[in-house]
């Protein structure tokens, strides 16, 4: 095996759809054994980056290499070296979940005996052994995805791309989700992954990519990415709406931050580096006689970071629509 | 570096979960063939969960042969069982030809799922998940044409070329159909949805069938239709087939359906391999 650096590598890589293009010129670097995560809305290029990664698509000019391989030139060495779970579960819904893990298992050259054995002992590990012997189709959104990772690690890959492993499933999937993904990781495995939420890649990965209109335009770690953004949004709402300057002042004084006024009469929303100086703002407030009714501290959503980086809110859907048919 | 402590749920069975990843040892690659067998055997499996599938090619093939050869029979040929010596390898054509578009029908469904990516991004021969759904296909077409055989034979068909003819008959029927549905596999590549491409294929093959030799004789027919029968592949596919089963087929005729699914094959199936290896990879 060579001793490529990166898990990763791309340079430059350009994709159009007739005229409209999807990747203008993309780096990456992903180092082994990281969690990696393209952030960025719907049509921003994500799941075109990691259908060429995965040697699925044809791209118009720069390179990509997985360990060291070409995608194109070398694609079944970087097929044998990498799983992928598409954004849609990818598994036959006609079949059972054991059916399913038995077909990829042999696939990958499994003998019978082993192909079950491996079947029972993902299925165990995925929580699905109850489910097991049921068509896919009657599986819910959380177990047919977990049933798409199990399918992609029956040989556990050295590389795995989720594509937005998260999307449209509730909490509690969601926690199984990262869960396995955090084991896949702590096993040695590098993950790409895609998502929408900031949260999510906040929770899971060491570094993050922000990605939109086929650029990225901003690449770092979490606390860094943030650290752009404000540790937090912080949003206050008063009892009484004719107090809102005054608590306004206030706070842009303690906070040293400029604070929105929300369209809500009795809400203001600020952006704010340091979460202790949150606590001394509320009590600066009630000294005041300033009653607040509720407030929250929160991520910056994706929205928030978008606004942050690029100085204007994300829109997204004229390009969404494209990439899905592509 | 954020932290990668697990803190699992307890629904995720923390350590089940560790021993089911530290499985790195890829297996040995199997060959082209033993890929395609796996598909094949996916392919079956499909019939035990869809039973809907058995009932195309066993109860709509015994109501069509029931229906035409009481409905026709005396009208046609003053008896039924003389009917049967005709409608028989007709009707026997025409059932295999139209389940050819199933073939289609399936192939397209899995690309517009995502397991087509997934088998796409493993290390296995390409065309694997294809051939593997055209070997379910045969057994569609066997079953169904032996449905039809046997049901004949009971109701009192008796071909004159005995079982050698009437398992040459077969086995020309089951070759031209294979053949056929390569065209119904390439058009599922470029078509958007399952439904469209049952469609297509039934637009084609309503015709191609009803319009040919299967029914009635076609000297009682205008000009103009006549000179379609007369080309229509499906007449001398039947032509060919009657003949075996009855022992006095003509070389000729069997020679034109071998020729048409040569071409067939020369033809679609290379056409229908390209466009699957290029397909979602512009």
């Amino acid at each position: 095996m060579t001793k490529a650096e990166y898990a990763i590598e791309v340079m430059d890589l350009r994709k159009s759809y007739g005229d409209n293009e999807v990747l203008k010129g993309i780096h990456l670097r992903v180092e082994r054994g990281q969690v990696f995560a393209l952030l960025g809305p719907n049509g921003a290029g994500k799941t075109t980056a990691i259908r060429i990664l995965a040697t699925l698509l044809r791209f118009d000019s720069g390179t990509a290499r997985v360990f060291g391989h070409d995608v194109v030139a070398e694609a079944e060495l970087v097929r044998s070296r990498i799983s992928l779970t598409g954004q849609f579960a990818a598994v036959d819904e006609e079949l059972t979940g054991r059916e399913n893990l038995i077909m990829i298992a042999r696939l990958l050259g499994h003998s019978r005996p082993a192909a079950r054995n491996r079947a029972s002992e993902l299925l165990a590990a995925f929580d699905l052994s109850d489910a097991a012997d049921r068509q896919v189709k009657t599986f819910s959104g959380g177990m047919r995805r977990r049933l798409d990772i199990a399918a992609s690690i029956v040989v556990t890959p050295d590389l795995i791309f989720l594509d937005e492993p998260t999307t449209g499933l509730d909490p509690r999937s969601r926690n199984q989700v990262w869960d396995i993904v955090r084991a896949l990781v702590a096993d040695g495995t590098t993950v790409l992954l895609t998502t929408q939420y900031l949260e999510e890649a906040d929770q899971l990965a060491d570094r993050i990519a922000v990605i939109d209109h086929g650029k990225i335009i901003a690449e770092g770690t979490s606390r860094e990415l943030k650290a752009s953004v404000g540790d937090g949004s912080l949003h206050i709402r008063l009892r009484d709406p004719k107090r809102r300057h005054e608590a306004e002042r206030l706070l842009a004084q303690t906070l040293d931050v400029s604070v929105h006024l929300e369209s809500d009469p009795t809400a203001l929303s600020a952006q704010v580096s340091d979460a202790q100086a949150v606590g001394q703002t509320l009590i600066k407030l009630a000294h005041a006689g300033i009653e607040v009714s509720d407030f929250s501290l929160g991520q910056p959503s994706l929205d928030e970071v978008f606004l942050a980086l690029t100085g204007q809110p994300l829109e997204d859907e004229s390009i969404a629509a494209k990439e899905h048919v592509a | 570096m954020t932290t990668i402590q697990p803190t699992l749920v307890r629904a995720v069975p923390n350590e089940a979960l560790h021993r089911a990843l530290s499985d790195r040892k890829r297996p040995t690659r199997p060959s082209s063939w033993q890929v395609s067998l796996i598909f094949f055997w996916r392919a079956l499996l499909k019939f035990k969960h869809v039973p809907m599938q058995i009932f195309d090619v066993t109860m709509f093939p015994i109501m069509m042969t029931v229906m035409f050869t009481y409905l026709f029979g005396g009208a046609l040929a003053g008896s039924t069982s003389k009917y049967l010596y005709t409608l028989l390898p007709g009707i026997l054509a025409q059932t295999v030809v139209f389940i050819t578009m199933y073939t289609g029908v399936a192939v397209n469904t899995d690309v517009a799922k995502g397991i087509f990516d997934r088998f796409r991004s493993m290390p296995i021969w390409k065309p694997a998940p294809l051939v593997g759904a055209l070997m379910g296909d045969t057994v569609r077409y066997t079953t169904a044409a032996t449905v039809v055989t046997v049901l004949g034979l009971i109701l009192g068909f008796r071909p004159d070329g005995g079982l050698f003819g009437v398992l040459a008959g077969l086995a020309l029927l089951l070759f031209f159909a294979f053949s056929l549905s390569w065209i119904w596999t390439a058009l599922s590549l470029v078509m958007q949805t399952p439904e469209s491409v049952m469609m297509t294929s039934s637009m084609i093959l309503f015709p191609l069938t009803f319009v040919s030799n299967i029914l009635v004789d076609p000297e009682t027919m205008p000009r103009g239709v006549r000179a379609f029968v007369n080309i229509n592949p499906i007449t001398h596919l039947v032509t060919a087939v009657r003949g075996l089963m009855h022992g006095n087929a003509e070389t000729g005729d069997v020679l034109v359906v071998i020729a048409v699914a040569l071409a067939l094959n020369a033809i679609f199936a290379p056409l229908t391999m390209r466009l699957y290896n290029n397909k979602n990879a512009r």
